[in-house]
């Protein structure tokens, strides 16, 4: 669709009421008494309607549709999204998830009526601790965050369980915002590391600071500026030395599928995004899945229940039997409809695949570093790992910034990179192609990041000016938080 | 290989721009002791025919709401879901996209959160909804959080009414903190009002009421809410809001949060998860709550649109004096929650809870009056109810399986106290005919 008709849909659905309208169908009532007031008391009843939409099934398809085509999605446009890893995901996941038998099935169907998908979590677990190096693997979080959450008060509950209570926690400055907000949920303080110029951790300022009072090491495995910490032995060393446990974000595993393992690394915590590495879709936001790998020392903090093979051949239970479990992190037993996806992905790859899906992605990303480091300047020196980071700190002196860039960006029709973090660094673009993407696609983007640092040289109004192809133009942030309107109202 | 698009040429000719003969020399960073010396032992890559057949044989093992007249609840309901919502969030460009943190490239994805938070804020009787949380559970834990930060009081108490499940996720939650959670038990099914008052304190940060609760019994939010405010604490009610086209709001009956699984709205079972969180606050504590928020505003050119808004409470911006640490929430299910009630609207939102109340008061009916059978409580009751049976429910939900029924959630393993009852949901799509069969096969069984 051209973007003038694009940009012309300007409508939430409420605005396409019309009263006596509708879309639904729904059984008859097939019992006798069908009056709630006869049923119910009377002050339990809404007195007024619930102001909602009254549309037709057609109204419902266009509007959501057009809705649709005003963003920018994996399946239609490049997503070089640093840290996040947008790569393809694929449509048999889909239909797989989509199964009757896993789609609606009921969380509390009994044991023996849900043996498939029990058997499913069971094998995707033992799966997951395979590629992970880990010895058990819980699939309940969430979501990354959560898995965060249920590693730190694993760790918590494991210096409790010593009769140790040690109340830190250190991240070094250019880890996710996820790491210090979940130990601060979990009740640490949080104690920020210094990154040498290679965004490695300061070995100096680690040691500085381990002693007795510190629970964990919470570190990003390739770090954020796509590095490989190299001494990574040393510092779980160290670590373990001061008995500090040390809990690696997965959030770019997609890195080391096959080359490395964290549990050999010497990791005793670590959590998996399944809708980053293993290809579950983002849907806009979620969901995603963060199941979390600990070794075996953390095993009897595990969440409750633990997904377990019975002895003897009898199938696979839910197992409530941990009495020193960090409890429940959500009412049932995991984002399910992702974990069959990730199953699916696994499978479909195999040992061989999974490698290459890293050796790619290593590739794509020192490909993009390669052909874009005369425009722009690099953030560390040597070859990067699955993303690199860049600095528009030159274009910035022209008046163009690294936001500025991921906006003309959309112009030229990709999405941009995650920009300003890691916070370290100044003016950050931070950029993850992955394995799915063709060198014909980079070679696309690579072009049109060299255009617009040619055009912040010679034209820098076209790149402030940006995006002007897009459905809407910058928006005014200001005004959205500081008059904040968070429904529709009529009129 | 498959999902991967370079050929092995162009693999060659991108290493040969890089200036490495081979992407080992691109890993030269990791030690050779660190690097895994073996492939990695996991099944060898399967053909899509073949993996089809081996998911299709486990998904074949599970007892699903189609073959199975699914009276299953504690939770996770089998409502009906219209066909429009799995074809339109298919599609890609709101499947495969991110989180909208480039807004003119996401305006689709932020108006539907847009029209999400005001049903949910409309659903509710609340001023404000966010963008979702992860399920109703977790959003309960937040909810109580939240309450703790913003009276600066530890004491949270707990209705016995609460789904015991979400009670565990509050209590991980509340680890952290050192929440001090209590209960306020209940009377014939109903939260016991003495009970709560001698439980509320000036410590209390929040009083929590679900309602219907977990035993399908309507509650006096109101009530509970005079006694939690009369202390100075907060009200949060657990409410299901596929309920509450018919059910009067939480917010008009006192609540300062309501939080709830919305997976009721158009969200597949799936074994129960992903769910949808909802969330949602008055007005004076929207700079407290978690999660994204989505919010209006205008383009250079003076044209509405939309944008994240509030960041400032966010884990992106405020790092470890962030409200939550949330970061992914479970989008894509709020959307289909918002085309469920864009479907369904003012009319049909308010006929699912009239249907589901009548055909649940029918079974009810039908159940009790087998010899041997009882309701368990006095409570009146929503779409959901609890039957006490002459012995442990275990066999006769076997029988019933047999006959493709699945009969219900048997309560012993939440409490010992419930060992014979039987926790039994009733929502809309069950029918008059699914119903008598049921209270056949249970007469039979327990004859």
């Amino acid at each position: 669709m051209p973007a003038a008709a694009r940009a012309a849909y300007d409508k939430l659905i409420f605005e396409l009421s019309s009263p006596g309208r509708f879309a639904y169908s729904l059984p008859a009532c097939d019992v006798p008494e069908a009056d709630p007031a006869a049923l119910l008391p009377a002050e339990h009843l809404r007195a007024t309607p619930a102001e909602l939409p009254e549309v037709s099934e057609v109204d419902v398809i266009r509007h959501y549709s057009r809705l649709s085509q005003m963003n920018y999605g994996v399946d239609t446009n490049f997503y070089p999204l640093g840290s996040c890893t947008m790569k393809y995901n694929p449509k048999i996941n889909e239909d797989m998830a989509r199964l009757p038998g896993f789609l609606r099935l009921h969380p509390l169907a009994s044991e023996a009526m849900s043996q498939g998908a029990l058997q499913l979590m069971f094998e995707l677990s033992q799966d997951l601790a395979e590629i992970s190096g880990m010895d058990e693997v819980s699939l309940q979080p969430a979501a990354g965050a959560q898995g965060e959450l249920a590693g730190v008060l694993m760790i918590r509950a494991y210096h409790l369980a010593r009769g140790e209570r040690r109340q830190k926690v250190l991240i070094p400055n250019s880890a996710h915002g996820t790491n210090p907000a979940t130990t601060a949920l979990a009740g640490f303080s949080v104690q920020e590391l210094k990154s040498d110029d290679n965004g490695e951790v300061d070995l100096a300022d680690l040691e500085r600071h381990l002693d007795e009072t510190v629970a964990a090491f919470m570190i990003t495995q390739p770090n954020t500026l796509g590095l490989f910490e190299s001494r990574i032995h040393q510092i779980t060393e160290l670590c373990h030395a001061k008995g500090v446990q040390v809990y690696m974000d997965g959030a770019n595993f997609n890195a080391i599928l096959g080359i490395t393992r964290p549990g050999d690394l010497g990791f005793d915590v670590c959590h998996f995004n399944l809708h980053k590495t293993f290809t579950t879709p983002h849907g806009g936001g979620g969901p995603g899945a963060g199941p979390v790998g600990i070794k075996s020392h953390l095993a009897p903090f595990l969440p409750v229940p633990v997904v377990a093979r019975k002895d003897g051949d009898k199938g696979y239970a839910l197992d409530w039997s941990r009495p020193q479990s960090i409890g429940k992190l959500q009412a049932f037993w995991g984002n399910f409809g992702m974990l069959v996806r990730a199953y699916t992905y696994i499978r479909t790859m195999g040992p061989d695949g999974l490698r290459a899906v890293s050796d790619n992605a290593v590739l794509n990303a020192n490909y993009v570093l390669t052909r874009l480091q005369a425009d722009y300047d690099r953030a560390t020196p040597g070859p990067c790992m699955h993303e690199c980071v860049l600095s528009a700190r030159r274009q910035k002196k022209l008046g163009v910034s690294a936001m500025d860039i991921a906006k003309r960006l959309l112009d030229l029709g990709f999405y941009a990179p995650t920009t300003y973090f890691p916070l370290i660094i100044e003016e950050a673009l931070m950029i993850e192609p992955t394995e799915t993407e063709s060198c014909e696609t980079l070679d696309q983007f690579c072009d049109a990041m060299i255009q617009i640092a040619r055009e912040a040289e010679s034209d820098p109004r076209r790149v402030l000016d940006a995006p002007l192809t897009t459905p809407v133009r910058r928006l005014d942030q200001t005004l959205a938080a500081r008059q904040p309107r968070l429904r529709w109202t009529a009129g | 290989m498959r999902y991967i698009s370079n050929t092995p040429a162009q693999q060659r000719e991108m290493l040969g721009v890089i200036g490495a003969d081979s992407i080992e020399q691109l890993l030269i960073r990791i030690p050779a002791k660190a690097r895994l010396s073996r492939p990695l032992a996991v099944p060898a890559a399967m053909a899509e025919t073949d993996l089809v057949r081996h998911l299709r044989a486990l998904a074949g093992q599970n007892a699903n709401a189609d073959d199975y007249a699914c009276f299953l609840g504690g939770g996770s309901y089998d409502h009906a879901i219209p066909s429009p919502i799995n074809h339109l969030i298919s599609r890609g460009e709101f499947f495969t996209a991110y989180t909208p943190y480039q807004p003119e490239a996401s305006q689709g994805t932020l108006r539907s959160i847009f029209e999400y938070q005001t049903m949910m804020a409309e659903l509710t009787g609340m001023d404000v909804a966010n963008a979702s949380l992860y399920d109703g559970a977790s959003s309960l834990a937040e909810a109580a959080l939240m309450a703790h930060s913003v009276t600066g009081r530890d004491g949270i108490v707990l209705s016995r009414g609460v789904n015991p499940l979400y009670r565990q996720v509050v209590e991980t939650y509340g680890e952290g903190p050192a929440l001090r959670i209590t209960s306020a038990s209940l009377g014939d099914g109903a939260t016991d009002p003495d009970a709560l008052r001698r439980a509320v304190s000036e410590t209390t940060a929040a009083v929590v009421v679900q309602h219907p609760n977990f035993f399908g019994c309507l509650e006096d939010v109101r009530g509970a809410s005079g006694i939690a405010h009369a202390a100075g604490a907060l009200v949060i009610v657990v409410a299901d809001p596929v309920n509450l086209g018919l059910l009067a709001p939480p917010g008009a009956l006192g609540a300062d949060i309501v939080v709830g699984e919305g997976q009721g709205l158009g969200v597949p079972m799936s074994f129960g998860g992903p769910n949808l969180g909802v969330f949602a606050a008055k007005q004076e504590l929207v700079r407290r709550m978690p999660g994204r928020l989505v919010g209006a505003t205008v383009d250079l050119d003076g044209r509405r649109g939309f944008v994240l808004t509030l960041q400032t409470r966010e884990q992106h911006i405020r790092r470890e004096k962030a409200t939550s640490n949330i970061c992914t929430n479970v989008a894509l299910c709020a959307l289909m929650a918002t085309i469920y009630v864009a479907i369904l609207g003012k009319r049909g939102l308010r006929k699912v809870g009239e249907l589901s109340t009548a055909k649940a008061h029918y079974a009810a009916a039908q159940f009790a009056a087998i010899p041997g059978v009882r309701l368990r409580f006095a409570a009146p009751f929503f779409k959901e109810f609890t039957l006490e049976l002459p012995k442990t429910p275990d066999r006769v939900v076997k029988r019933l399986a047999r006959e493709k029924i699945l009969a219900g959630v048997p309560l012993k393993s939440f409490d010992r106290q419930y060992r014979n009852c039987l926790l039994v949901a009733v929502t809309e799509k069950r029918t008059r005919e699914e119903i008598d069969a049921y209270a056949a096969a249970l007469a039979a069984a327990l004859a």
